[in-house]
């Protein structure tokens, strides 16, 4: 298939981006939409120029690196998935492609698509762990924990941190990221004892990264590879307002 | 500073404390609406209860009472908005770039103009209370109720008040704005308040829209009815006296 | 060379394995006895540099932190959180016993040496299944949501190679949740100072001061700005080769690059030619493909995996006149079935990935490209039901879907062999140190615990094992004798290895030739996947050692690197790795060359079990099964790096078996 791309290139951190034009010749249909941007890169260093960065890794939807903005939404439309698992498939004959890198103040565009993401490494430094030394584990069956905790606290722990959760919010919001590892843990018995500390610690970081604060819209959920609920982030507002009201009147 | 001074300094600060304070605020000024429709909705019943509720309102804790609830609509009607407004300055330098290629997934239309239909209502709010609080108008501000000529005659103001098809208009314009605003910030505030869960989701979302549909019809049904006349005409200034009905003053 | 008090005398002069003396189930708790110590206050002034932060090199790091030293830790990735560890999907061995199945750590020891086809080491294996338990523990601890019965109690499930439930699982991503409970660990490490943390940061080579490894020197992914790195202990936790043949079930970035520099300074390699193939993964599309997609193995347990008897059905199939559903029954050939009548379509990894082969070698593959094999469940949806095969398969089947395009319910799935593991490395001691001073080696970096064939679930416990628990403890033995911080990066050994980084940089910017990058890794891959994958022989493997040279040759001259080397430029980063790439294929080819067996991964077409042998006749074993020679064989070969150009040299250590007796691998 042929193909029209609309894509932002961006020589270094602060230098001005711009969309520029290429056309995507002879794409097999069964290849994945970053094999179709290998095969452009190809093109372009054959005939001497820059090829188009982007991140990436795994490129079977776990790893979290790849990030494009596929027509405005991060990770195509299509929902549960990873840039690395769209197909060309899904495309028609002649379409026009704008592909762009996830835009966030907090993201910084490093060069062309990729981003500087560690600003959520720094959100879990702050407070994402639970605090136990190697071989001061008990028992692992000494605390036993309902199935459903269990359940709920995986569907919260499957981020992969991709970031596209800020970048199609209106206001760059890591509410959801936050609200995932949150949840995770603080649903976990082994992760109570911090739980104050964790959601007021990552909130503070969160803010001082210069994300948004979420206006309830939700398109972090609809775009989120791994489909996690917007009610993590209803979770941690009532264990944010918990853990500061504890704050203000603890001892 | 002292301790708790800090704690509640950083509570504004954060991101999740000033949307509390927002949700907080609107829950009040939701149940405001509520009452204020309520009451509204007495036109209904005719003029005398109308008037005579009016009449409680300005005399309930010997006049204390309406000026408690103002300065209490007030104050949170401002939180609401310093509160908002520094939210949206902070979302806006959030995401200081934007897509070449723009595309919304699920957010609503309500979600996405929340501050356009809450600046509207705050225009609105200014010229309601120009309009019947304060009454500007002195026609308006003159008229008494037929059978008690001491008391104001809110009904006759309203009706009056709405022979004007501008200002029908803006009303209709202004109250569609508001529960569109509300159509979002009612869920909102309980998904704020961490209320939302997988359970309540569905109930939270239609209760949102429910009130809205309530308040849009409750409230614009008075200028929809008075424009196609089927409310009484209004009461001259000099119209003819009836008995006082004593226990609305009690 | 190794010095640990209690290790053993060499064996042959070169190579000390250094196992601590004592009955098997003994040596840990004794070596951990008597190992060296370092006392809290002096751990600060030790300084270690960890390359890689996947299971393995993020759980040394926030471990060696925890303790007190002072740690460096480097990952290409834009976060540790991204290692390829989290790839993993199956789960994590433990000998608990939770099942009270009569499972137990000896057990647990067993099938991992029966499953490594006796090419491992005792002692490390023995303490491998000793450690899977603290490993449990360690990882609940840490929030890891391992599944749960209803109850509250972890559950285990079963996996190939046991006859016990032992393997913990989190759904189908037991490796992300693992990693990032290790990620977690690191980043609080990272947020007390314990830990300086170098994203987008790659090692490019080894600095190596009078004889011990001292530092490494890096290249800043974004800047381009080469630097050195120095600190007392240099420990590489950087993965495995897959990559090498270009397509793998591998991360993209994934490259041996380390272990090769590594080599290069005189630490030994091990049993390179050990690469482990996964039968089930999606068969490859086109030639811009540039990565495979594994399949869970336990698809096999419904799905029938056949091929059409003739040829000409299968040309047909393969230009789209037939549909799979058009071959009759009788015109099928279910050739598991048919040649393991008692494993059929369950056949252990190794086996069934080179009846898959056969049988596109004979003309008869059903993909477009004529490699693939149909993984049918229309028996199994008829005689389960629809909803039945859903509830077991139904996030595989759409996986296989979004990939595929092809509905599986419809028309049945087509699979490949792929190569997804390998368990050749660095050749390190019992202290995980390699025969380099200094340089530890860990994960699948090293060579240590699967021997030839590693069972499933176990690359995790190996990974967190030795990050956790082993290196914590046996590093002090290195670390008691040296003084800390004797070598800075001023040293003129550090200004050397820069230099030449530098020049081998402005190498391959310098040669602006006409071919991409890819397109030599893409030829490299095709030639060891044809020559030493999963089928090997002396003919084929001697063709592939006088072809790598002219590879290497082409590339020198032809490739084109475009960009400049001081910014951000990905095609310079895959030509290093690339370049490395083609000079370690020399190796893993020498080893399969000099290597006259079959075992595990590693199957020499010249030895394997026929009619005439006495294993089969009495019906221990079938035609066809990997021939091991353990009287010349048994031992782990170590290769020395002697310069450009010039063959490897083979050093040995012998494995003995004390505690178990070398028998046939049989699954019968």
């Amino acid at each position: 298939m042929n193909l029209t791309l609309k894509v932002w290139r961006q020589s270094s951190p602060n230098a001005t981006g711009r969309i520029e034009t290429y056309e995507a010749k002879n794409i097999p249909s069964e290849a994945s939409f970053l094999e179709m941007l290998d095969i452009v890169n190809e093109g372009i260093i054959e005939s001497g120029g820059d090829p188009i960065h982007f991140d990436h890794d795994c490129r079977e939807g776990i790893c979290g690196a790849c990030s494009l903005a596929i027509n405005g939404v991060p990770h195509s439309k299509e929902s549960g998935i990873t840039t690395c698992q769209v197909h060309m498939r899904k495309f028609r004959e002649g379409d026009t492609i704008w592909i762009e890198p996830f835009r966030a103040r907090a993201f910084p565009v490093i060069k062309d698509l990729i981003v500087d993401r560690s600003a959520f490494d720094r959100i879990i430094a702050a407070g994402g762990f639970i605090d136990v030394r190697t071989g001061s584990a008990p028992e692992a069956n000494a605390i036993p924990i309902g199935k459903e905790d269990a359940d709920t606290s995986f569907d919260a722990a499957t981020c992969i941190g991709c970031g596209a959760c800020v970048a199609a919010c209106k206001n760059a919001s890591a509410m959801l990221f936050v609200g995932a590892k949150a949840a995770h843990l603080n649903i976990l018995p082994q992760g109570h004892t911090e739980k104050d500390h964790r959601v007021l610690a990552m909130v503070r970081q969160m803010d001082a990264e210069g994300f948004g604060n979420c206006t309830n819209q939700y398109e972090c959920e609809a775009v989120c590879p791994k489909e996690i609920s917007a009610d993590v982030i209803s979770k941690l507002n009532r264990d944010y307002a918990a853990a500061a009201v504890r704050e203000a009147v603890a001892d | 500073m002292n301790s708790l001074g800090k704690t509640l300094l950083r509570f504004w600060n954060s991101s999740i404390g000033k949307k509390l304070i927002v949700a907080i605020t609107g829950l009040m000024l939701v149940g405001f609406l509520l009452g204020h429709m309520a009451g509204n909705l007495l036109i209904f019943q005719g003029r005398e209860d109308l008037n005579d509720y009016a009449e409680f309102l300005h005399h309930m804790l010997h006049g204390w009472g309406i000026w408690f609830a103002r300065i209490g609509i007030l104050g949170a009607f401002v939180l609401h908005i310093v509160a908002t407004v520094s939210l949206v300055q902070q979302n806006r330098a959030a995401r200081d770039s934007r897509y070449s290629c723009d595309a919304t997934v699920q957010a609503p239309t309500s979600s996405r103009i929340m501050i356009w239909s809450g600046l509207t209502v705050i225009a609105f709010v200014i010229f309601h209370i120009f309009h019947f609080t304060v009454r500007l108008d002195p026609d308006l501000a003159a008229m008494k109720d037929p059978s008690d000529p001491a008391r104001h005659d809110v009904y006759g103001m309203v009706i009056a008040g709405f022979q004007n098809p501008l200002v029908v208009l803006f009303y209709i314009v202004a109250i569609s704005l508001l529960c569109s605003h509300l159509s979002h910030g009612i869920a909102s505030v309980f998904q704020t308040l961490g209320l939302r869960t997988v359970k309540t989701r569905v109930a939270i979302r239609n209760l949102g829209l429910g009130i809205a549909v309530l308040l849009w019809i409750g409230f614009l049904s008075i200028p929809f009815l008075v424009a196609v006349g089927a409310l009484e005409e209004p009461a001259t200034p000099a119209a003819a006296s009836a008995p006082v009905i004593e226990a609305a003053k009690s | 060379m190794a010095s640990n008090a209690t290790s053993k005398p060499s064996q042959n002069g070169s190579l000390n394995s250094a196992v601590p003396e004592g009955p098997l189930p003994e040596k840990w708790t004794r070596y951990k006895a008597k190992a060296k110590l370092i006392n809290p206050a002096n751990k600060r002034k030790f300084s270690v540099i960890v390359v890689g932060s996947g299971l393995a090199g993020g759980a040394a790091a926030a471990t060696l932190s925890e303790l007190g030293y002072q740690v460096k830790c480097f990952c290409y990735q834009d976060s540790p959180r991204r290692a390829h560890s989290i790839a993993a999907q199956g789960g994590i061995n433990g000998a608990k016993n939770y099942q009270n199945d009569g499972d137990s750590v000896w057990r647990l020891f067993y099938d991992t040496i029966k499953g490594g086809d006796f090419r491992s080491r005792e002692a490390n294996v023995h303490r491998l299944a000793e450690i899977s338990l603290q490993i449990i523990d360690q990882c609940v601890a840490q929030g890891v949501p391992f599944a749960r019965e209803y109850g509250g109690a972890l559950a285990n499930r079963s996996f190939g190679g046991a006859q016990v439930s032992r393997t913990f699982y989190a759904r189908g991503q037991t490796g992300q949740q693992l990693l990032l409970g290790c990620y977690q660990a690191l980043e609080k490490e990272i947020a007390k100072g314990g830990v300086k943390m170098y994203t987008r940061t790659e090692m490019l080579d080894l600095v190596v001061v009078d004889g011990h490894a001292k530092g490494i020197v890096v290249r800043d992914l974004v800047t381009g700005e080469i630097t050195s790195h120095a600190a007392d202990a240099v420990i590489l936790a950087t993965g495995g080769y897959g990559n090498v043949f270009f397509l793998s079930t591998n991360a993209m970035g994934c490259n041996v690059t380390a272990a090769l520099r590594a080599n290069k300074r005189g630490a030994y390699m091990a049993n390179p030619c050990f690469t482990q193939i996964h039968p089930t993964c999606i068969p490859v599309s086109g030639d811009y493909q540039s990565k495979l997609t594994l399949m869970s193995e336990s698809l096999r347990n419904d799905g029938r995996i056949w091929v059409p008897k003739s040829k000409e059905d299968a040309a047909k199939i393969r230009n789209g006149e037939l549909k799979a559903t058009d071959i009759p029954e009788d015109a099928r050939d279910y050739f598991l079935e048919r040649k393991y009548p008692s494993f059929g379509n369950l056949a252990p990894r190794d086996i069934s990935s080179r009846s898959a082969k056969e049988a596109c070698d004979e003309g008869r593959g059903v993909a477009k490209t004529g490699l693939g094999v149909y993984l049918d469940f229309s028996d199994a949806i008829k005689r389960l039901g629809k909803d039945t095969i859903k509830a077991r398969y139904g996030n595989l089947f759409q996986m296989y879907e979004k990939i595929s395009g092809e509905d599986p319910y419809e028309l049945p799935m087509k699979i490949y062999p792929a190569v997804h593991y390998t368990m050749g490395g660095l050749w390190v001691d019992y202290n995980l140190m390699s025969n380099v001073p200094g340089l530890h080696v860990l994960g699948e970096a090293n060579f240590s615990d699967h021997g030839a064939n590693r069972l499933g679930a176990s690359a995790l416990m190996q990974g967190l094992a030795d990050g956790y628990f082993v290196i914590p403890a046996t590093l002090p033995s290195y670390l008691a004798g040296q003084k800390p911080g004797s070598v800075k990066t001023d040293a003129p050994e550090f200004k050397q290895v820069e230099a030449e980084v530098k020049e081998r940089i402005n190498q391959l910017m310098s040669v602006k030739g006409t071919k991409s990058v890819d397109s030599f890794h893409r030829e490299l891959g095709m030639l060891v996947w044809d020559k030493c994958g999963m089928a090997r022989t002396e003919a084929g493997l001697k063709e592939a050692l006088a072809k790598i040279p002219k590879i290497r040759e082409d590339f020198w001259k032809n490739v084109r690197v475009p960009g400049t080397a001081e910014s951000t430029n990905m095609e310079l980063e895959k030509a290093w790795r690339v370049a490395d790439f083609i000079d370690f294929a020399e190796i893993m080819c020498h080893d399969a060359l000099a290597r006259e067996e079959s075992c595990g991964g590693h199957f020499r077409e010249e030895y394997q079990f026929t009619n005439e042998d006495e294993d089969v006749k009495n019906g221990y074993t079938n035609p066809g099964e990997a021939k091991r020679r353990d009287e010349e064989f048994a031992y782990v070969s170590a290769w020395e790096f002697k310069g450009p150009g010039v063959p490897p040299v083979l050093h040995k250590e012998p494995l003995e078996y004390e505690a178990v007796e070398l028998s046939v691998r049989s699954y019968k």
